[in-house]
């Protein structure tokens, strides 16, 4: 029998919400999850009998934190192996199922390399996997953007509480919480400061937050 | 036949008395009188005035009687405090006819509820091309003397100086719709700033007024009578004051709806505040409002025109013209009139029964006189009103058989607790008595 | 955004931006792509109901919503209940039984579009209502300034025509002005509104004196049977008063563009040389016209009930 993870510690008695990642623990998972790409790359070489290496590798990131991710991390294996990586990203907003509970928003760009993605190994990249729907969303997109010979996921925080069939291939951090917490990525591109923060939901709020609440 | 003794009433707003209704007349007025076997109406804090006449009433019977008959729009004007109107001749069939106009006079009698004073058409059948009988309607049981072909204009210059002339041999008067046809073609509203907006087909000012000046030139020519129907602009009080300066005999008349709404309530493409002529700007307002109160505007007449449902639930330049009146009158002129302070008590009177009855000469008629003053000897025509009352309009509960008041919801001054034609309780304590 | 899209005042400067925006998404998002068709508004289905022929706009509409998986029912009142009588209440109440999650409506009567929205649930899009307006066309017709100027605040536009009977003209005036474009009305005086000088536009009777000064010149459809109400004398006469021929639209800025709502009147207000020429974005209009609705559609539709 499955344990029930524990909930993440979160808002201490001041009100203050609990910070997961730091600015440094952030950089330090970029990095790791940069080498676990970059292995991934060199052994798909060998395992599907396929030649690319990191030049078959493309990140497409899903907006709005997956973008910044999967350039910091194009930028890391960069630093690490002097090879460039394609990046990009895809908007999956139009394709998502819960457009009627959750309202539109303002769609972003959907830009792929140069190459495109038909044959590649794209590893989809976003902030924070939960109920997997997202996700679920991006596969549908990139199915209209091209054939990718292996699609991949990689997600800095995995707070569980899946509603779908889906797991992530690189996880930056997994973090047990209750459905009722929310689960905050910031990136210094958009919100100035790089931190990964827990916080209690409002009571009687059940809808999924997090990888949701972009 | 009851005695009513009415106790503390004001009347015409003057010092608190009593008055007693004995056969059809008002028998005595003065202090703590007293009357064995009279019925008491305690009416401390009412207002009585003579029963209100409406000169322009639409009440569709005959040929729309899913809209409104006779006895319903009756009912509708006791409740509104009137004991006269005069139905409007655009009927199906058109009452162009003493026939047609004494079966609406005898409707109106078996109803009971107020004197119904049919108009008669000006032209066969509205169209506007020969005089009809106005001599043999005039001669009628129905005792015509207003003339109109409202809904239409007599457009032909010619054929209004003839009718002009005309009605000068029984002492009528033409009621004139004043609207230049050709400057008002599919027009749906007042042409102005909101109607380009709107994208609804503008009905100007000029049409109005270039006809009631026309009309008031021939009047003066031949000497006769003129009587302008519902006057929306500015500018056609201009025109009437400059004519009544003159000595020109005309009369005008202004609806509730003009006094008190604007063109601004198009906006919402609801045709409960479609109507011909249309609402017009806040300035017309004014205009009509301080030419009421001057008297250059005699009479408040309601142009009460009920529609069926379907005639107004629709596309807006689909919907009839047109809006239910009789109930609302008086609430509407102690909204803008009397608690503004531009007309006293007795010059709700004279704007809303004195004057109308004697455009319509129904001033004369011995017991059957309308519009007559609160006085020992005259017929026991009031309505008490409290003035302190206020209500919210709801169309479902008027007595009116349409809904469309362009009032709806609104907060409306003013109850008519008692109505009372010739000594006959036709309303008491608010609610019709038949 | 509000629930209905009845006329450009519904959109403030943010949700016409927000509408442009997604626009250009959706285009990107579509672009060189062989299978243009987004699942974003699955199991929903938009009614077109269309009181006058418009082909070109239902098609429109319809392209946008099939584009976005919507299910698409065509109301046409010829040959239907509608032409037998039946009254808008009915017919809206008819599409509320079917539940229609949105209603396009086009309709020869101005402020049918807003009766509408008394009675049904769903979002009504007016695609075209009297004289009144059309806010679609306003909404494509500043994607495709901002496309090809790459901007609308400041951009200087002559509406050349008949104003007084365009809703394109009423649509484009507020949009224009809400996102911060000059917009001046030419015409001759019959054919423009009493009231114009209350709209947020310049009016002038002299086309030849605007053109050297403007950024877009839009042209407005002129039927000539106007003439026969007297708005003017004769169609020769307005065409060589306020037609646009090659030797107007060569004294216009270098980079100015050339509109039309269509359907055009080739030799009465534009010229075929002019309709034909690299100024002219008439065709771009009519692609636009697809994004721009499927925005409206997405974004009226995808969201939350308010
Ligand atoms: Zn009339």
């Amino acid at each position: 029998m499955a344990r029930a993870p524990e909930p993440a510690r979160s808002t201490a008695p001041g009100g203050a919400p609990g910070t997961l990642l730091t600015s440094a623990d952030v950089a330090r998972v970029v990095d790791r999850m940069a080498h676990q790409l970059i292995e991934r790359a060199a052994s798909g070489r060998a395992e599907d009998g396929a030649d690319g290496g990191l030049a078959d590798l493309v990140l497409v990131g899903i907006p709005t934190r997956g973008a910044p991710l999967a350039r910091r991390l194009a930028a890391r294996i960069e630093a690490f192996t002097g090879t460039r990586v394609d990046v990009g990203t895809a908007d999956i907003t139009l394709y998502r199922d819960d457009l009627r509970l959750r309202g539109v928003r303002a769609l972003e760009p959907t830009v792929l390399p140069d190459a495109g993605i038909d044959g590649r190994l794209v590893v989809l990249v976003d902030d924070v996997l939960f109920s997997g729907r997202s996700v679920r969303a991006a596969l549908d997109a990139l199915r209209d953007l091209g054939r990718p010979r292996v699609v991949q996921l990689a997600v800095l925080v995995d707070r569980g509480h899946r509603e779908l069939p889906i797991k992530a291939d690189f996880v930056g951090k997994n973090v047990p919480t209750s459905r009722s917490q929310q689960v905050r990525v910031h990136l210094a591109e958009i919100d100035g400061a790089d931190e990964v923060l827990v916080t209690d939901g409002e009571p009687g709020v059940r809808e999924p937050r997090g990888e949701e609440a972009r | 036949m009851t005695s009513y003794l009415i106790k503390g009433a004001r009347p015409c707003g003057g010092e608190p008395a009593d008055i007693l209704l004995t056969d059809g007349r008002i028998a005595a007025i003065g202090e703590s009188l007293s009357a064995t076997g009279a019925e008491v109406v305690e009416a401390a804090g009412l207002i009585a005035l003579p029963g209100l006449v409406d000169l322009h009433t639409h009440l569709r019977e005959p040929g729309r009687e899913d809209a409104e008959t006779v006895e319903t729009g009756s009912r509708a004007a006791a409740l509104g405090g009137f004991t006269a109107v005069h139905a409007m001749a655009n009927t199906d069939p058109v009452a162009d006819t003493a026939g047609v106009v004494e079966q609406v006079w005898r409707l109106g009698q078996e109803a009971g509820l107020v004197d119904v004073v049919p108009v008669g058409a000006v032209t066969v059948g509205l169209a506007g091309e020969r005089l009809a009988e106005l001599g043999a309607m005039a001669d009628s049981a129905a005792r015509v003397r207003v003339f109109s072909d409202d809904g239409h204009c007599v457009a032909d210059p010619a054929l209004m100086r003839r009718a002009l002339e005309y009605v000068k041999a029984f002492d009528g008067v033409v009621a004139q719709h004043a609207e230049e046809p050709r400057l008002t073609v599919g027009a749906q509203m007042h042409e102005g700033d909101r109607s380009a907006r709107l994208g609804l087909t503008g009905w100007p000012a000029a049409a109005e007024e270039a006809i009631i000046a026309r009309d008031v030139l021939l009047a003066e020519h031949v000497g006769a009578r003129l009587h302008v129907c519902h006057v929306s602009t500015a500018g056609s009080v201009e025109i009437l004051r400059w004519a009544k300066s003159r000595g020109v005999q005309v009369t005008a008349e202004v609806t509730p709806h003009h006094l008190l709404l604007t063109d601004a309530c198009a906006e919402s493409y609801d045709p409960v505040f479609k109507v011909n002529p249309p609402l017009r700007t806040d300035a017309d307002v004014e205009a009509l409002r301080a030419g009421l109160a001057d008297g250059t505007i005699d009479a408040v007449g309601t142009d009460h025109a009920p529609h069926a449902v379907e005639d107004k639930e629709s596309e807006w330049a689909q919907a009839r013209p047109g809006m239910l009146g009789l109930e609302q009158a008086l609430a509407v002129v102690i909204e803008t009139m009397v608690e503004p302070g531009r007309l006293d008590w007795a010059g709700v009177a004279d704007r809303m029964s004195v004057r109308p009855a004697a455009i319509g000469r129904l001033d004369g008629l011995g017991d059957r006189s309308q519009g007559r003053p609160i006085a020992p000897g005259e017929p026991a025509n009031l309505v008490l009103v409290d003035p302190a009352a206020r209500a919210t309009v709801d169309p479902a509960a008027l007595a009116s058989r349409s809904r469309n008041s362009p009032y709806a919801g609104r907060e409306l001054p003013g109850r008519v607790v008692a109505t009372f034609l010739r000594g006959t309780a036709t309303v008491l304590d608010g609610k019709a008595t038949r | 955004m509000k629930r209905h899209l009845l006329e450009a005042a519904d959109l403030d400067r943010a949700d016409a931006t927000l509408v442009l925006d997604t626009a250009a998404q959706i285009d990107q998002a579509l672009a060189g792509r062989e299978v243009k068709k987004l699942p974003t508004l699955r199991g929903r289905t938009v009614v077109n109901l269309f009181y006058e022929d418009s082909t070109r706009t239902r098609i429109s509409f319809e392209l946008a919503a099939k584009r976005l998986s919507a299910d698409v029912i065509n109301f046409s009142a010829k040959g239907s209940s509608v032409s037998k009588g039946e009254s808008l209440k009915d017919t809206a109440l008819t599409l509320e039984a079917m539940g229609a999650d949105a209603v396009v409506v086009r309709h020869s009567s101005s402020g049918a579009p807003h009766r509408l929205a008394n009675w049904v649930r769903g979002s009504v899009v007016n695609a075209g209502d009297g004289t009144h307006e059309h806010p679609t066309q306003a909404l494509l017709d500043a994607y495709t300034i901002r496309q090809r100027l790459g901007r609308l605040e400041g951009v200087r536009v002559a509406i050349v025509g008949d104003v007084l009977h365009s809703r394109v003209a009423r649509s484009n005036v507020g949009l224009l002005h809400t996102l911060g474009a000059d917009v001046t009305l030419v015409a001759p005086p019959t054919l423009l509104p009493v009231g114009v000088g209350s709209w947020p536009a310049e009016v002038s009777y002299d086309l030849d004196a605007v053109l050297p000064k403007v950024d877009v010149v839009m042209m407005l459809r002129v039927q000539a049977e106007r003439m026969n109400a007297s708005f003017f004398p004769s169609a020769r006469e307005y065409s060589r008063r306020y037609g646009l021929d090659a030797r107007r639209m060569g004294v216009l800025p270098d980079d100015a563009i050339v509109m039309h709502p269509g359907p055009m009147n080739r030799g009465m207000e534009i010229a075929a040389e002019v309709a034909d020429s690299a100024r002219s974005t008439i065709v771009e209009q009519v692609a636009n016209g697809v994004s721009t609705r499927m925005a409206v559609l997405y974004l009226l539709l995808g969201g939350a009930p308010a």
